[in-house]
């Protein structure tokens, strides 16, 4: 397992592997979203919790069809699905290296882009703590959507079809965090209610994904 | 452990190509499945390593004692072969990959990338594979695609071994591989008579 | 006799063939029926006016999205469960429909939003839960149509299904819990309360959500043995192409 993920990082970080396209993406919205709305500060300041919880959902589902798709035509996905390790546990692992090379680096990155779009510096903290808690999710739920369209020619577009409606109360309770932790409110019911989705995510979701790839692979 | 296949019968894209398979494959033995492209090799082999199940029939070992082999080697191109081999034995919770190198000839070429590999060469990768996966009983898909004269007579040598130490084979090829003691087995002799797999129950209904 | 007698094909297209009149009429006499009545022969609302006879659309539409989606649930389960085809091919056969009646459901609450709050669209969570419910329905009919195996597909879609039937209910308390929303809350089963739905009201509105069942149940049915063809006749040509 350990192994798989070791792996899975590596082809990450080496040429071609797509490592911090989607930190790029991230930041590219960041700079557009200015330029269309407008440069006023109060304006900015208000949608910024929306545009970096969107910015952040897109920029994860960026890499999301290569999760399986890439194994899947090399021939390993069939070999893991013969290995000694479970299935559920391929799932849950890679799903672990999709959010660390990109979940993790869109936390990081993410108070430079609050600055950007003029987030309180109130929200910051919340900021970091809603991305931190909710990108495993995406990853997880993604991780889904890809076991889903593993096997079809163009799976990106059905993938993201899938996968958004899926994020809404992600995407919801997140926002909802920084929104409330700018204007100095209370966080903690959307903050527990946001952990809840990313552990029942990361708990329950490998076992639907594993189903989905094996009824793919056959 | 003998490795007992009965009544087997497996399908392709929802269309049952094969019915009625039946063979024995005894520790240290080989067996070589023959006949025209089409006519459900692949579909055969995957079904026994556990990929697909099958329509109806018994299968004596678990997936976990079958090493599989198919037209794709899973590697990794931007991995150097060491990393690739090593990810395999990990994965399979086996040691060692300096003797799967040494026998595949592979050792001159350890810290390449699989991505600047000849076809032939990234066909050995794969095959060493095997040798980390520990497992008894080989299923082999056409397993000397690319390989020249001298690497099929090395992989010859290499299964010759594997059966020697009490292990198993079953492939899928044209090409001889100069095993004497390998029995052969027709599929044509199995060939389905075209019943579609979606009927199973279905279309039974209509008749 | 048992339910699960119907999952034969050919029973369940020859039973179904028997039902179809009898509900297809019994859909179109109550829809007429409760629509007639409700529009014209009930009185305006004190506060909405004749705006107000939207209802009679609008509710068991609403209400019919929902029971479309939990009927494919089920339709699901039992073709994951029992491995019956003819329960996939409803599951397939009724997401069309149910979403056909989330779109009237989210139509018919615009006309009615515009003149009550002055606006053709408001994020109300009640809408937009309806809006995710639509991207669900869509999400699913994308699928069947994307994958090629027959039961590939089924298999996909039904677990997909579940997954997604766990995500709508959380959006719904996300959405909720997002906006606190202008939409009056549900008042068919509010007799008795502060702000109950005129009686006057009451039994139009059940002859029309009835008829909005029977219309369903008539659609479905019609799909489904549609489909249940669809998938014989590829099953012929795949026999065809074998050539026996």
């Amino acid at each position: 397992m350990i192994a798989l993920l070791l792996r899975d990082l590596r082809l990450a970080m080496r040429a071609g592997g797509g490592f911090g396209l989607g930190l790029a993406f991230f930041l590219l919205v960041a700079v557009l979203v200015p330029l269309g709305v407008g440069p006023e500060g109060g304006v900015l300041a208000r949608i910024a919790p929306g545009i970096l919880w969107v910015g952040a959902l897109l920029a994860c589902l960026l890499s999301l069809d290569r999760l399986f798709a890439l194994d899947h035509e090399d021939g390993s996905l069939d070999l893991l699905a013969t290995a000694p390790i479970p299935l559920e546990g391929v799932v849950a692992i890679k799903a672990l290296a999709h959010w660390l090379v990109t979940g993790l680096p869109l936390t990081l990155a993410a108070p430079l882009l609050g600055v950007l779009l003029h987030l309180p510096d109130s929200g910051q903290v919340w900021l970091v703590a809603s991305l931190a808690v909710g990108t495993p999710a995406l990853s997880s739920i993604g991780a889904f959507g890809a076991a889903l369209t593993v096997g079809l020619k163009r799976g990106g577009l059905l993938l993201s079809l899938l996968v958004l409606p899926l994020y809404v109360p992600t995407l919801i309770f997140g926002a909802e965090i920084i929104k409330r932790g700018a204007a100095g409110m209370a966080v903690e019911v959307p903050l527990l209610l946001l952990a809840g989705i990313t552990l029942g995510a990361a708990a329950a979701l490998p076992f639907a994904s594993a189903l989905a790839l094996r009824i793919n692979l056959r | 452990m003998d490795f007992v296949v009965s009544d087997l019968a497996v399908a392709r894209g929802g269309i049952c190509v094969l019915e009625g398979v039946n063979f024995t494959l005894r520790p240290g033995a080989a067996l070589v499945l023959r006949g025209p492209n089409g006519v459900g090799k692949t579909t055969l082999l995957r079904t026994l390593a556990g990929l697909q199940p099958p329509l109806e029939g018994q299968i004596s070992a678990p997936p976990e004692a079958i090493a599989y082999a198919a037209h794709a080697d899973g590697l990794k191109g931007t991995l150097s072969v060491t990393e690739n081999l090593e990810f395999w034995a990990a994965v399979h919770g086996t040691r060692g990959i300096d003797h799967a190198l040494d026998r595949m000839n592979l050792r001159d070429l350890r810290d390449r990338r699989a991505a600047n590999l000849s076809a032939g060469q990234k066909r050995r990768l794969g095959l060493a594979r095997l040798l980390v996966s520990g497992r008894p009983i080989w299923m082999l898909d056409e397993p000397t695609v690319s390989l020249d004269v001298a690497s099929v007579a090395l992989f010859a040598g290499v299964v010759r071994d594997h059966l020697g130490q009490g292990g198993s084979a079953l492939m899928a090829t044209h090409i001889d591989l100069g095993l004497s003691e390998a029995a052969v087995l027709d599929l044509a002799a199995f060939r389905a008579q075209g019943r579609v797999q979606a009927a199973h129950g279905f279309d039974e209904a209509f008749a | 006799m048992s339910i699960w007698e119907y999952a034969n094909p050919k029973k369940f297209i020859a039973t179904a063939q028997r039902v179809l009149p009898w509900v297809a009429t019994g859909a179109a006499v109550a829809l007429i029926m409760g629509l007639i009545w409700g529009f014209f022969f009930t009185p305006d609302d004190y506060k909405q006016g004749s705006t107000v006879k939207i209802i009679f659309l609008h509710v068991p539409a609403a209400m019919m999205a929902i029971n479309a989606w939990v009927m494919m649930l089920v339709t699901s389960l039992v073709w994951l469960v029992r491995r019956h085809h003819v329960s996939a091919l409803a599951a397939r056969a009724a997401a069309p429909v149910g979403m056909t009646f989330t779109l009237i459901a989210l139509a018919t609450g615009a006309f009615w939003g515009q003149p009550m709050w002055g606006t053709w669209w408001e994020w109300d969570p009640r809408l937009t839960s309806f809006l995710i419910l639509f991207l669900f329905y869509l999400g699913y009919v994308a699928l069947w149509e994307a994958v090629e195996n027959p039961d590939t597909a089924a298999d996909l879609t039904a677990v997909l299904c579940m997954v997604g039937s766990v995500f709508a209910v959380l959006s719904r308390y996300a959405v909720k819990f997002w906006n606190q929303g202008l939409h009056q809350d549900s008042t068919i089963l509010k007799v008795g309360e502060k702000d109950p739905l005129d009686p006057a009201y009451y039994w139009p509105l059940a002859v029309c959500i009835a008829g909005f069942i029977l219309l369903f149940v008539a659609l479905v049915l019609l799909r489904t043995i549609t489909e249940i063809r669809l998938r014989r006749l590829a099953v012929i040509e795949a026999r065809e192409r074998l050539g026996s």
